[in-house]
């Protein structure tokens, strides 16, 4: 491949700085088509994006709050191992309490030394949420609250961005009746440069994509309302699920196993909330592209949703329960009592018409 | 004398097309609607396109009842006394008052009511709760279209209520006052039924040749 090469000296430069980082040519051009694929920029990009990935070293701090780490194993098993090893590589991650080597006193020394070292020049990421309550106790590391830990890290930080849906808007942790009072980075902190990727888990493509625009542009990427990137929440999961023709046709499945569900038809019916859900799934999916949950067979459950474990449930149900009518109570239960009871009243009426003393009339 | 009988040209033909366009469409939304929140009937082959066309005549005649809706606020405006938006209003302690003698009339335990050419106070109440729940239904169902939509027209029409309630939040209101809706059709027909009877007024015919006919007492 390499004496194949008619490029410029400088992308030659670019690659020979990469085969000593150990990775070759191939991946890396894989690498950064993936990204530019993701960010739905055009392949012209691709040698600008190598150029600025290979130029700069982000630094890079890694927070875990009130989370399960589940963005970070899904972040350890990035599109493909090689391209784990760029994404270690390629950015400086310098701090991550489950993947890092120091523990104690060393470990928060590295977190200080980054915040005041590289004031304004470095990334924090944040993954879980941030609970408010009571001075913020609930959450505690090395003796600080996440919320101290926050305000100081994200607050000087060039850019924040909130990985999975805890730290983009509480998650699971601020379901209700949400004790801890958890809320996402963005009302724990507020006013601060950041990009929400929300998900349970995000995708790690959309995080590295995320990093990748901002080295490539220096700038993040467009967001929306709610501070999500466009190319990764612009667009319904409904309209581009690769079971939308089942939808359409009337195919649904109707209970688990059953026919439609080994045919892989539309899993409307089973409450599936693609409807609802906005995230690039179907495109991007997950672990190297392999499967993402509607292909593997289950509904979508809105995972990237605010609010989505009070807002987006029950999980199989079409429609959320009425409020006030008790757990089994669906809307159209309610419905037909409300059409049943006025046809009543309304019977009631006409006998008590028939039955009661005619008025004299003039 | 005072039981003769003047017939009062009470709905202009706005007002009676557009209760038509509203029953005709509302029947095709209910029907499409209530199949898109729980499809009844299953394809039996991929070649059919069953949920594609119960969207597209529900959007179809959502559209539709758009129009109904702007055209009969047009003629709230712009048409005769008993089409004003000013019998959705009853308001004024006097209305009031009247309004209360209508639910009395109604529960059967008032005096016979009074013929009216138009609304009564209670009904024009009722058709202010009509509007408001139209409104909501026009805009939440432009919110759940817009979602696969881009362009502010669909955050004009009905996007900006996402930042108001949850999208499922905004189904489930969509569903529900479907139901709201039936209700009221049903006191709607069995009252138009209960005054035609009762004060002989013409009134189920009204809505089809747009003329009532009232006493000269009650008129008076």
């Amino acid at each position: 491949m390499k004496s194949n090469s008619s490029g410029s000296p400088d992308k030659n430069k670019v690659f020979d700085a990469l085969e000593n980082k150990g990775v070759s040519r191939r991946d890396f051009i894989k690498f950064c088509s993936a990204m530019a694929a993701t960010l739905a920029l055009p392949a012209s990009f691709i040698p600008k994006i190598a150029e600025a990935v290979v130029a700069q070293k982000p630094y890079l701090v890694w927070l875990e709050f009130s989370d399960c780490a589940g963005d970070t194993e899904s972040t350890l098993r990035a599109t493909n191992p090689t391209i784990g090893d760029i994404v270690l590589d390629v950015f400086s991650l310098e701090y991550h309490e489950t993947i890092m080597a120091p523990s104690g006193k060393n470990a928060e020394k590295s977190l200080q030394d980054v915040v005041t070292n590289h004031k304004g020049k470095y990334f924090a990421i944040v993954e879980g949420a941030i609970p408010m309550a009571d001075n913020g106790i609930y959450c505690c590391v090395g003796g600080r609250s996440a919320l101290d830990i926050a305000r100081e890290v994200c607050g000087n930080a060039a850019a924040t961005i909130a990985v999975g849906s805890c730290s983009s808007w509480g998650g699971i942790a601020s379901a209700k009746p949400n004790p801890t009072g958890a809320v996402g980075v963005e009302k724990a902190v507020p006013g601060i440069p950041l990009v929400n990727l929300p998900g349970c888990p995000m995708n790690v493509e959309n995080l590295t994509a995320t990093i990748v625009h901002y080295l490539t542009f220096g700038s993040l990427p467009v967001l929306d309302n709610r501070k999500r990137p466009l190319f990764a929440h612009g667009k319904r999961i409904h309209d581009n699920c690769e079971r939308r023709g089942h939808f359409d046709a009337g195919q649904f499945v109707q209970q688990w196993g059953d026919e439609g569900h080994r045919q892989g038809w539309c899993l409307y019916e089973m409450g599936c909330k693609g409807p609802e859900a906005f995230f690039n799934c179907p495109s991007v999916k997950y672990n190297e592209g392999t499967s993402w949950p509607i292909q593997g067979g289950h509904g979508c459950i809105a995972c990237a949703a605010d609010n989505n474990w009070d807002t987006m449930t029950p999980i199989y149900k079409r429609l959320p329960k009425v409020p006030g009518f008790g757990v089994e109570s669906t809307a159209d239960k309610v419905g037909v009592g409300l059409a049943a009871a006025t046809a009543a009243g309304l019977v009631l009426h006409g006998i008590g018409r028939a039955i009661s003393p005619k008025k004299k009339e003039e | 004398m005072a039981n003769e009988r003047i017939r009062v040209y009470a709905w202009e033909v706005p007002v009676r097309l557009t209760h038509w366009i509203n029953f005709l469409s509302i029947l095709t939304l209910s029907v499409t609607g209530y199949y898109i929140g729980d499809p009844f009937i299953h394809a039996t082959s991929g070649r059919q396109y069953i949920m594609g066309w119960m969207r597209f005549i529900h959007f179809v005649a959502a559209y539709a009842f758009l129009m109904s809706i702007i055209i009969r606020l047009y003629w709230s405006v712009a048409g005769n006394t008993y089409a004003s938006f000013r019998n959705w209003f009853p308001f004024s302690p006097k209305r009031l008052q009247a309004m209360r003698n209508d639910i009395k009339c109604y529960l059967l335990i008032g005096d016979k009511s009074k013929c009216h050419p138009g609304h009564t106070q209670l009904g024009g109440l009722t058709y202010l709760i009509m509007m408001i729940i139209f409104l909501f239904m026009i805009f939440s169902g432009f919110a759940m279209y817009s979602v696969s939509k881009s362009g502010a027209i669909w955050t004009i029409l009905g996007g900006w209520l996402l930042n108001v309630m949850s999208l499922q939040t905004l189904r489930l209101w969509h569903h529900l006052l479907m139901y709201v809706i039936f209700s009221f059709a049903m006191v709607h027909v069995y009252i138009s039924t209960f005054s035609d009877v009762k004060e002989k007024s013409g009134m189920m015919g009204s809505i089809f040749t747009g003329y009532k006919y009232v006493t000269h007492r009650d008129w008076d």
